[in-house]
């Protein structure tokens, strides 16, 4: 069973996960802060970044989640795990050039399930963990992230309604960069543990870790390392669809949608639901479009997006079930290399079509124009 | 174990609202009590006289009032998070 090459090539490849997952999902937290120019854009991915990792330390409750309630640890094995990750990661960056907030979580999940699937058969998979603990969480946090910043936005433009435009404007622009950074932390405590618990699930396939182990010191330091360097790097594709292509979003918006993000994570970071920071961020974003007499949410996209979520677990899996066949066909250490050459490839020629139509912090705010990457236009303009 | 949790589902549209939307609140309640008092106005660019947009300074009463409702604010978000991180650790409460 133990075979510590691939075990090495499955925690880098789980880590490059936790990077794309971390630059996934920079736009959940400050979407709309970069959108309503509370923060510079630069500024934004930075904190971000560092409070990701803090958040990494915060709670294990989700990493244990992944390692055990999901699929039959008796049925992983470390091809298994490499083939589910390269499906997330595929999932992740092909809705990333997209520009769609997709959910890397599931990504993660669906990757890993098809994989197991593909390995062990649908009887490996525990299907009551999946459904109670991954998809209902995944349709209910939305609507209850919309709810709460739909109250939280009429309260706040209910009470501040005598103040000017510009002081409302200020005062929130402050509040904002708190809530914002509360989403960075929550999103440490949320996403970086996935990444954790698919390491522990390897450790375990691998005989290194008993069954039923936590995550070890080491894994949850270079965990906290990937995301939040992929944090902040900055997705700014995801980032622009989030803050400018949803919803025309204002400060006290802003901050609305931001603290709904936040304390719903938390709270369901302790109760251990892997939920999609993604999935709450966007409803969070609807709401307080929702909240607000004459904001106008833009359901296009929203839809646009949902049907995204939609396909992320089956489409993840079905990847992650091929990266399994191939890796099997192959056989042994070779076959997991295959896979993750195929990866790397694949990965590159994302990045390459990427190049094609730039989205980066000058033009991350321009004019929403119903692109993902603005009309070529000055980068004056742009920036404004 | 049941499908759906609803001991965990109501506490988190419960605390959910208190947090996610109570919070945010308050903060605006205090912003709304530093801005009452005295304005002072201000001229535009366009020569039109309009309240100043400056939000400190209006009165001492208001200004007590607004720091009170931001500790608050300050002192829920440091104690949900020492919650979250005591109900995250099971491994250190043994």
């Amino acid at each position: 069973m133990s075979n510590d090459t691939v075990l090495v090539l499955v925690v880098i490849v789980a880590l490059a996960f936790d990077f794309t997952n971390g630059f996934h999902d920079t736009g959940n937290a400050m979407a709309t802060s970069i959108a309503t120019g509370a923060l510079g854009p630069r500024t934004a991915v930075a904190i971000s970044g560092v409070l990701n990792f803090v958040g990494a330390f915060l709670s294990l409750a989700v990493a244990a989640t992944i390692a055990s309630g999901l699929v039959a640890s008796g049925a992983v094995t470390l091809t298994v795990v490499a083939a589910g990750l390269c499906g997330g990661i595929i999932w992740n960056l092909v809705t990333w050039l997209f520009g769609i907030p997709s959910s890397s979580s599931h990504a993660l999940i669906g990757g890993v399930i098809g994989s197991t699937i593909a390995a062990a058969g649908g009887s490996a998979v525990l299907w009551h963990g999946l459904v109670s603990k991954v998809v209902l969480p995944a349709v209910l946090s939305p609507v209850i992230a919309a709810l709460v910043a739909a109250v939280g936005t009429w309260l706040l433009y209910r009470i501040t309604k005598s103040l000017t435009e510009g002081s409302r404007k200020h005062g929130f622009r402050i509040g904002q960069i708190g809530s914002a950074c509360m989403v960075s932390l929550a999103h440490g405590t949320n996403d970086a543990q996935k990444t954790m618990g698919v390491i522990t699930l390897a450790l375990i396939a691998n005989g290194t870790l008993a069954k039923g182990s936590n995550a070890p010191v080491w894994v949850i330091v270079c965990c906290a390392i990937a995301i939040s360097l992929g944090t902040y790097l900055g997705g700014w594709r995801v980032i622009r669809t989030l803050g400018k292509g949803l919803v025309e979003i204002e400060s006290p918006q802003g901050m609305a949608a931001e603290s709904a993000s936040a304390a719903i994570i938390l709270l369901s970071s302790s109760f251990g639901y892997s939920l999609s920071t993604t999935h709450v961020a966007t409803g969070s974003i609807i709401g307080t479009g929702l909240g607000k007499k004459g904001a106008e949410v833009r359901w296009g996209v929203a839809g646009r997006m949902a049907s995204a979520w939609v396909f992320t677990l089956p489409s993840a899996g079905l990847v992650g079930a091929a990266a399994y066949g191939i890796a099997h066909g192959i056989g042994g250490t070779a076959g997991v290399i295959v896979i993750i050459l195929i990866l790397a490839a694949l990965s590159g020629f994302i990045f390459w079509r990427s190049r094609a139509s730039k989205v980066d912090h000058n033009n991350v705010n321009a004019e929403w124009t119903g692109t993902v990457a603005p009309e070529d236009q000055p980068v004056e303009t742009a920036a404004a | 174990m049941a499908w759906i949790n609803l001991s965990a589902l109501w506490k988190i549209v419960v605390f959910g609202l208190i947090a996610g939307a109570g919070l945010p609140a308050l903060f605006a309640g205090g912003l709304y009590a530093l801005s009452q008092g005295p304005r002072t106005r201000v001229a535009g660019a366009d020569g039109t006289v309009t309240d100043s947009d400056a939000l400190v300074g209006g009165n001492v009463v208001g200004m007590v009032l607004a720091a009170i409702a931001f500790l608050i604010v300050l002192a829920a978000i440091g104690w949900g998070v020492y919650e979250v991180y005591q109900i995250g650790h099971p491994a250190v409460k043994k």
